[in-house]
């Protein structure tokens, strides 16, 4: 019996602090990541054709998707606020959702799914055949040539998508709410305009969708990086990069969101 | 006689407490391609990864070039390996780039060569090994001896004092095996360089080599020319030589005694 608890207890401590001494790792990588950073901006192109392969082929889904977010907004938004006879800030509700939430935190989501697991697995399967092996005895830095293209091209990215994003959302708003229910267009912008604040909700915005492009970007590479040299093992961690980033946006959002809009 | 391009002495490597290597010592002189022989996961290629300093050794020392490989910083260690050239096992070949400009990857991240001069470097590399009509082609439409030869034009496109082989020979048909094992020697004599081939394959690489290590279990066994080699009456050498099924090197796995495995343990 005494034994038994032993061992369960052993197995909790060894668990825990793999878990630490992981955690610790990825915080060396991605101070390493930063250290060799220079080639990323020197030689601009390599991020650039990073970003080709993360930001722009991401564009459809996140258009799309914006575009039906929104559309899904100024229903919900209308039949509440036409309760209230307040249809007219049907503008305000759609462009601060977007704006402040549904913008930086579903483009995030999406963009873990899309681009972060195809960097993971990308970066796994350069590991497992030895490509960043033959990188390195060739005297070339695989974080420098490899890894930090990769994370910098998400962090450029990521904000741009989320602007995107959000943009598509309050047309997709606008098409639902003004041109097929038929809210009055002119208080439709005009409430808009007037009531989302510029360093209150777009720049507080940005803010949260750089954090998360540096957290999905961080956890995606690492993730490559360290995953184990097999199929298994990219698979296994191409659905952590998932699973992971998809966590730390929503719990890093809670935290941003407290910090930033505290109802003062 | 000048020093020896490799130097391996009293080397150790242990790894997850489990001791890989113990107590090898090996002599790479220039010019010359030896052949470092042994079972799968007898510690060859480690070897290789301690010349290249991937790994440090646990106790003992590389010396590569008069410089102790682990010693030497980032910046010394890169310089190092610029002169140093791997072919790996399956290639690894940079899939995302066409075969010209995997060769030219080196060159493009080492030197400030013009492109014009770069593209002239690059064919007659490729001409080497007897793919410069295939420069255009990426990784995955070539064939894998093609891609091992496309590997070895990029391992040879700075032109090393010292080219590693890990398992050239493996999974490749009688006739691209023996178009390997010539531009090994080949390149090695046009070179002037040494090499080192860590194999399996007896028969093909005793053709071509000067030298040969025998390694079991981490430790060298036996050593000799090829001539030596065949002669051997060593019992591990001759089983790996000829290929016997048992000998030295049991054909069973270690296991419970057959009967009590079959039967359980109260019949036994």
């Amino acid at each position: 019996m005494l034994d038994r608890a032993a061992t369960a207890l052993r197995g909790l401590g060894s668990r825990v602090t793999s878990r630490l001494w992981r955690l610790g790792f990825a915080s060396r990588f991605f101070l390493a990541t930063l250290l060799y950073s220079g080639p990323s901006f020197r030689r601009f192109f390599l991020t650039v054709r990073e970003i080709y392969f993360t930001g722009v082929l991401s564009l459809i889904i996140i258009l799309v998707s914006g575009l039906f977010v929104g559309m899904v907004l100024g229903l919900q938004g209308y039949d509440t606020l036409q309760r209230y006879g307040s249809s007219e800030a049907l503008g305000i509700l759609v462009a601060l959702s977007l704006v402040r939430e549904l913008g930086p935190v579903v483009s995030a989501l999406l963009f873990a799914s899309r681009a972060g697991s195809a960097i993971t697995a990308e970066i796994g399967l350069m590991k497992a055949t030895e490509q960043l092996s033959a990188m390195e005895m060739m005297a070339v830095n695989p974080i420098a040539r490899v890894v930090a293209p990769r994370f910098w091209a998400g962090v450029i990215s990521m904000p741009l998508l989320a602007a995107l994003f959000s943009a598509m959302g309050i047309f997709g708003g606008y098409l639902v709410g003004v041109v097929l229910i038929g809210v009055d267009e002119g208080s439709f912008w005009s409430q808009m305009q007037a009531s989302v604040d510029f360093r209150e909700d777009i720049v507080n915005g940005v803010i949260k969708s750089a954090v998360f492009g540096i957290l999905v970007s961080w956890i995606a590479v690492f993730e490559g990086y360290d995953s184990e040299p097999t199929a298994e093992g990219v698979s296994g961690a191409t659905t952590r990069t998932v699973v992971t980033s998809s966590l730390v946006i929503l719990a890093a959002d809670f935290v941003l969101t407290a910090f930033m809009f505290r109802g003062a | 006689m000048s020093e020896p391009l490799v130097q391996i002495s009293n080397l150790n490597f242990t790894y997850d407490r489990r001791p890989v290597l113990t107590g090898i010592n090996m002599t790479i002189p220039r010019g010359k391609v030896v052949a470092i022989m042994g079972q799968s996961g007898c510690g060859k290629t480690t070897t290789l990864r301690l010349i290249g300093g991937q790994l440090r050794p646990t106790q003992g020392e590389v010396r590569f070039a008069g410089k102790v490989v682990h010693e030497l910083g980032t910046d010394g260690l890169y310089a190092s390996r610029r002169r140093m050239g791997m072919l790996f096992q399956f290639g690894a070949l940079f899939t995302d780039i066409s075969v010209f400009d995997n060769v030219a990857f080196q060159m493009r991240e080492h030197t400030d060569l013009p492109e014009a001069m770069i593209r002239d470097l690059v064919l007659l590399k490729l001409n080497a090994v007897g793919l410069r009509g295939a420069q255009d082609l990426m990784p995955s439409e070539l064939s894998g001896g093609m891609a091992r030869r496309v590997a070895l034009a990029r391992a040879i496109a700075l032109d090393p004092l010292l080219m590693m082989y890990d398992e050239p020979f493996t999974g490749l048909d009688p006739i691209t095996m023996g178009i390997i094992g010539q531009l090994i020697r080949t390149l090695n004599d046009a070179l002037g360089g040494s090499s080192i081939i860590v194999t399996h394959d007896v028969q093909e690489s005793l053709q071509i080599v000067d030298y040969v290590y025998f390694m079991a279990d981490g430790k060298v066994v036996a050593e000799g020319t090829p001539d030596e080699i065949r002669a051997s009456d060593k019992a591990y050498v001759h089983q790996f030589v000829w290929g016997e099924m048992d000998g030295p090197v049991p054909f069973q796995y270690p296991s419970a005694p057959y009967r009590e495995q079959i039967y359980g343990a109260a019949h036994a």
